[in-house]
C-alpha cells in the first residue's frame, strides 16, 4: 500500500471523486490554477478545468451559498474554506439554510454539500489562522461534522461526505497534513461517517480525541505505555452524530476517561463528551472525568512560546494519563 | 514525618482493644494498607493496615496487652529515623487519657506529662480515625462492584491515590478470593488434622525417618530414643519428648476471646442472675413439612430456609407473648424491652460468638431465614461488625447440631433469658385423632429449653413463653 500524507489522501479522494462523479465541483479561494494555499486541490484544475475547479471570490458566504444552490440543483459541490477561520461570514448559510433545508422543506428538498476547511493551531499562524470551530457546528442537527486524523481516515471519509446526501462539514488538521502519514489502499473505499475508531486498545483509561489531538494522545499513550499505563484511544472521527456507542462501550471497559482537544475548554466538544459518559456510564466510573483542552483565551496565541503553552502536546496528554491512572 | 500507628476504635461500643499479634518487627519495611497487627475485641478480631510506607520503627504496645482506643502502637517512618523516637520527651508512647474515658486496664498517663503534649494527641486521635473507617472517595464502579459482590470495602487495599480504593484492587481482590478457596474453609469443614488425631510420638517412623540404623539407635540409646533425630524434632516433624516427659499437660495461652467467654460466664452465672430451666418437648412435624415444601423456592431466592429460622420467628412470637422474658434487670427497675433482637450463638473453632438479629419480631420465615444465613456465613468468616454482635435482647442457642438432647446455656447478660434447641429426632409418640382414638406415631422431635433470670420472671412466665413457642412449631402453617 503507498504512504500518503493527510494532504495527500485529501487531494486524491477529491481527484477519484471528481473522477467517478461529473455532478461533483470544487470551489472556493485559490482552489483553481494555485491548487489551493494548502495544495490540496493541486493538479486538478489542469486535469478537470475550470468549469469543475472554479476559483471564487474572497467571499465565504457566497461560496456557502453557491455551494447550497448548486447541490438544491443536484450537483455534489466541494467547498473549501481556506482557513477554518474565514468560515464565520458562512455561519448563516450554514446554520440556517444547509443544516435545515431537508427539515424545513418536509424531506422535499436535500443539500449535498460539502465544507472542506482546514482548522487548528500548531502551525504558527496567530490569531486568524489557527482555530478550532468544530463547536460551534456540532451544536447544530442537521449538519454532520467530520474529523479525519489519518489519511485512510481522510481519504475513505471524504468519500463518504461527497456521496452523503446531506451537507457535511469536513474539517482537516491543518498541522497533520504534511506531519501525519499512513498507507493508503489503492482503489475506492469509504470509511463511514458516525463510527469512532479504536486508535489503540488499552485497559486502564480511554483518551477520546479527534484531528491532531488523537495522533498525539497516540504518541502519549506510547509514552506512558513504557511505565506501565496501558492507554485506550478513541479517535471519535465524527463528532456529529457522535458515535455513542463506542464511546461509551470504552468508558465502561475502563472506567476512567480524558477527553483532549485543542479547541477552548469551556463549551468545547470534550464537555458534551463528558456529560454523555457522566449520562450514560457513572455506574462504570473509577475517577472524575477529566479534560485537557487549551485555555480559556480569546485566540491561538501567535507567539511560539506562548502557542506551545496554548496547545495541549504529548506530553501535557502524558502527564494528564499520568495522573488519572493513580487516581 | 514519623507516622503512628493507634488502636482504632473497632464499633461504637468497643474502648478497648489487644493486640493479638505482630505481622512486622521493629525494621521491618512496611507499605501503606499492607496488614501490620492482629487486633482482637471482645467481640471482633482483625487486622491493623499500617497507616503509611515506611520502615517500622517501633513497637510501643506488646502482643498481648490490652490498651484504650487512640493509644499509639507503633511509628512508621524512613528508614534514616530509626535512631529517633518520635515522643521521646514529653509525650510517651502511652494511652490517651485527656477526653476520653479511661479504662482500668490500660496503663494510665499521669496528668502532668500528657498537659504540654496536646499537639501529638491531636495527631494521633486523628490518625485513629483514619484507621477506624476509609473515608475516601468511593467511585461509583466500586460501589457497584461492592453491591453485586456484596463486599465490605474496609478489606480491600486501595492503592489509589491517598489510599483510595479502585475498581483494580476490587478486581484483584475478587480475583484472589477466586483463586484461593481453601482460605474460605472453615477449619470445621476441613479433615481432621489437629492433634487429636496425632499420635504423641511415633517412635518407628521417627527412626525411620531419622537413622538410617534405626533399630540400634533404640536399642544403644534407650534414655534418649529420638536422640538421632534431634532436626525432626526441632523442625515440628514429632513433639519433643522433653517437653511431654516434664510436665503433666501443656499450657495454651488465653485468647482474648476466651478471657471474656470465662469472663462472662462467670459473672453471667455466679455473680448476676439465679438461673432456671425449664423443657418442653415440641413435635416438629409441621415445621419439618413446611420446610421440604418451600425449601427449594426460598433457595430460589438465594435463601437457606434452616430450622434456626422457625425458631428465631417462634422465639419473637414468644417475647412478644410474654414480655417479661424480653428485658433486663437494673437496679432501677425491670427494663422491657420494645423490640425483639435475637441473638444467635454461632461456634468458632476458638469459642462462640452471638451476631443479632435485629427486630427479629418484625420478620417473616424468609426475613429470618435470610437473616440467619448472612450472620452465620459472616461470623464464621470473621466478617461481621462489632455493632452486629451486641445489643440483643434474647439469645437462642442451637447446641443439637452438635447431637446435645437438652442443655441449661448460660444467660448472656444483661439479657433474661436463652433458648436452647436440642437435636432433633424421631421419637414415638402417642398422639390423638379428632374421634379421640390414641395412636403410636413417629414424630421428629426437638427438646427446647428456656433458662431464665428467676429475679425477673417466674417459672409461670417461663413455661408461657415456651407454651407459645411451641404453639407456633406444632401449629405452624
Amino acid at each position: 500500500m503507498p504512504t500518503m500524507t493527510l494532504i495527500e489522501a485529501v487531494l486524491s479522494a477529491m481527484d477519484e471523486e471528481l473522477a467517478r462523479d461529473p455532478r461533483v465541483f470544487i470551489t472556493g479561494e485559490d482552489v483553481g490554477q494555485r491548487g489551493g494555499v494548502f495544495r490540496a486541490t493541486q493538479g486538478l484544475y489542469a486535469k478537470y478545468g475550470g468549469a469543475r475547479v472554479i476559483d471564487s471570490p474572497l467571499a465565504e458566504l457566497s461560496i456557502v451559498a453557491i455551494g447550497i444552490g448548486a447541490a438544491l440543483a443536484e450537483l455534489r459541490p466541494i467547498c473549501e474554506i481556506q482557513f477554518a477561520d474565514f468560515i464565520h461570514p458562512a455561519f448563516n448559510q450554514i446554520v440556517n439554510e444547509a443544516a435545515r433545508f431537508y427539515y424545513r422543506s418536509n424531506g422535499t428538498w436535500r443539500v449535498p454539500l460539502v465544507i472542506r476547511a482546514p482548522y487548528g493551531g500548531g502551525i504558527s499562524g496567530g490569531l486568524y489562522h489557527s482555530q478550532s470551530i468544530e463547536a460551534f457546528f456540532a451544536h447544530v442537527p442537521g449538519l454532520k461534522v467530520v474529523v479525519p486524523s489519518t489519511p485512510y481516515d481522510a481519504k475513505g471519509l471524504l468519500k463518504s461526505a461527497v456521496r452523503d446526501p446531506n451537507p457535511v462539514l469536513f474539517l482537516e488538521p491543518k498541522k497533520g497534513y504534511r506531519a501525519i502519514k499512513g498507507e493508503v489502499p489503492d482503489g475506492d473505499y469509504t470509511v463511514p461517517i458516525g463510527e469512532a475508531r479504536i486508535a489503540r486498545p488499552g485497559r486502564d483509561l480511554t483518551v477520546y480525541a479527534y484531528g491532531m489531538m488523537a495522533h498525539y494522545s497516540e504518541r502519549a499513550a506510547d509514552m506512558v505505555a513504557r511505565e506501565g499505563i496501558d492507554a485506550e484511544v478513541v479517535d471519535l472521527r465524527t463528532l456529529l452524530p457522535l458515535d455513542k456507542r463506542t464511546v461509551l462501550e470504552s468508558a465502561r471497559k475502563t472506567g476512567k476517561v480524558l477527553i483532549v482537544y485543542e479547541d477552548n475548554l469551556t463549551m468545547g466538544f470534550g464537555a458534551e463528551v463528558a456529560a454523555l459518559i457522566a449520562d450514560e456510564a457513572f455506574e462504570s466510573l473509577d475517577a472524575p472525568i477529566k479534560r485537557l483542552a487549551a485555555p480559556d483565551v480569546p485566540g491561538v496565541p501567535f507567539a511560539h512560546t506562548m502557542q506551545e503553552f496554548y496547545m495541549p502536546n504529548p506530553n501535557t496528554i502524558a502527564d494528564a494519563i499520568r495522573d488519572l491512572a493513580a487516581y | 514525618m514519623p507516622t503512628n500507628v493507634v488502636m482504632p476504635q473497632l464499633g461504637e461500643s468497643v474502648v478497648e482493644g489487644t493486640v493479638s499479634k505482630w505481622l512486622k518487627q521493629p525494621g521491618d519495611s512496611v507499605a501503606a494498607f499492607e496488614p501490620l497487627l492482629e487486633v482482637s475485641t471482645d467481640k471482633v478480631e482483625t487486622e491493623i493496615p499500617a497507616p503509611a510506607d515506611g520502615v517500622l520503627l517501633s513497637i510501643q504496645v506488646e502482643a498481648g496487652a490490652t490498651v484504650a482506643h487512640g493509644t499509639i502502637l507503633a511509628v512508621i517512618g524512613a528508614a534514616g529515623e530509626l535512631d529517633a523516637p518520635v515522643f521521646q520527651n514529653d509525650t510517651p508512647p502511652t494511652p490517651l487519657s485527656g477526653g476520653r474515658t479511661a479504662l482500668a486496664s490500660a496503663p494510665l498517663s499521669d496528668e502532668g506529662r500528657t498537659a504540654p503534649a496536646s499537639a501529638p494527641l491531636e495527631r494521633g486521635r486523628g490518625g485513629a480515625a483514619a484507621a477506624e473507617a476509609y473515608t475516601g472517595h468511593i467511585t461509583p464502579v466500586v460501589a457497584r462492584m461492592a453491591a453485586e459482590h456484596r463486599l465490605d470495602l474496609a478489606l480491600i487495599p486501595g492503592t489509589g491515590r491517598e489510599g483510595r480504593i479502585t475498581k483494580k484492587d476490587v478486581e484483584a481482590y475478587l480475583d484472589g478470593r477466586r483463586t484461593a478457596p481453601e482460605k474460605s474453609v472453615d477449619p470445621w469443614d476441613q479433615p481432621g488434622s489437629g492433634d487429636l488425631f496425632k499420635p504423641t510420638v511415633d517412635y518407628s517412623d521417627a527412626a525411620v525417618a531419622g537413622t538410617q540404623n534405626a533399630a540400634s539407635a533404640m536399642r544403644s540409646a534407650p534414655a534418649a530414643p529420638i536422640a538421632g533425630t534431634h532436626d525432626e524434632a526441632s523442625a515440628g516433624l514429632v513433639p519433643s519428648v522433653a517437653n511431654s516427659s516434664s510436665s503433666p499437660g501443656r499450657l495454651i495461652p488465653l485468647s482474648p476471646m476466651r478471657r471474656a467467654i470465662a469472663d462472662h460466664m462467670v459473672r453471667s452465672q455466679l455473680h448476676t442472675s439465679p438461673h432456671v430451666t425449664t423443657v418442653f418437648e415440641v413435635d416438629l412435624s409441621a415445621v419439618v413439612a413446611h420446610r421440604a415444601a418451600h425449601k427449594a423456592d426460598y433457595a430460589e431466592s438465594g435463601v437457606n430456609l434452616t430450622l434456626t429460622a422457625y425458631f428465631v420467628i417462634a422465639a419473637a412470637a414468644g417475647l412478644r407473648a410474654v414480655p417479661s422474658i424480653n428485658a433486663e434487670w437494673r437496679e432501677g427497675g425491670i427494663f422491657y424491652h420494645y423490640a425483639q433482637h435475637i441473638g444467635m450463638a454461632v461456634a468458632l473453632d476458638e469459642g462462640l460468638i452471638v451476631p443479632v438479629i435485629r427486630h427479629a419480631g418484625d420478620l417473616n420465615l424468609i426475613g429470618a431465614a435470610r437473616a440467619v444465613g448472612d450472620l452465620a456465613t459472616r461470623a464464621r468468616a470473621k466478617a461481621l461488625k462489632a455493632d452486629e454482635v451486641a445489643g440483643g435482647t434474647f439469645t437462642i442457642t442451637n447446641h443439637g447440631t452438635s447431637g446435645s438432647l437438652f442443655a441449661t446455656p448460660i444467660i448472656n447478660q444483661p439479657q433474661v433469658g436463652i433458648m436452647g434447641v436440642g437435636a432433633m429426632e424421631k421419637r414415638v409418640r402417642v398422639i390423638t385423632d379428632s374421634y379421640g382414638n390414641d395412636m403410636i406415631a413417629v414424630r421428629p422431635c426437638a427438646y427446647v429449653s428456656l433458662t431464665f433470670d428467676h429475679r425477673v420472671a417466674d417459672g409461670a412466665a417461663g413455661d408461657a413463653f415456651l407454651m407459645e413457642v411451641r404453639r407456633l412449631l406444632t401449629d405452624w402453617q
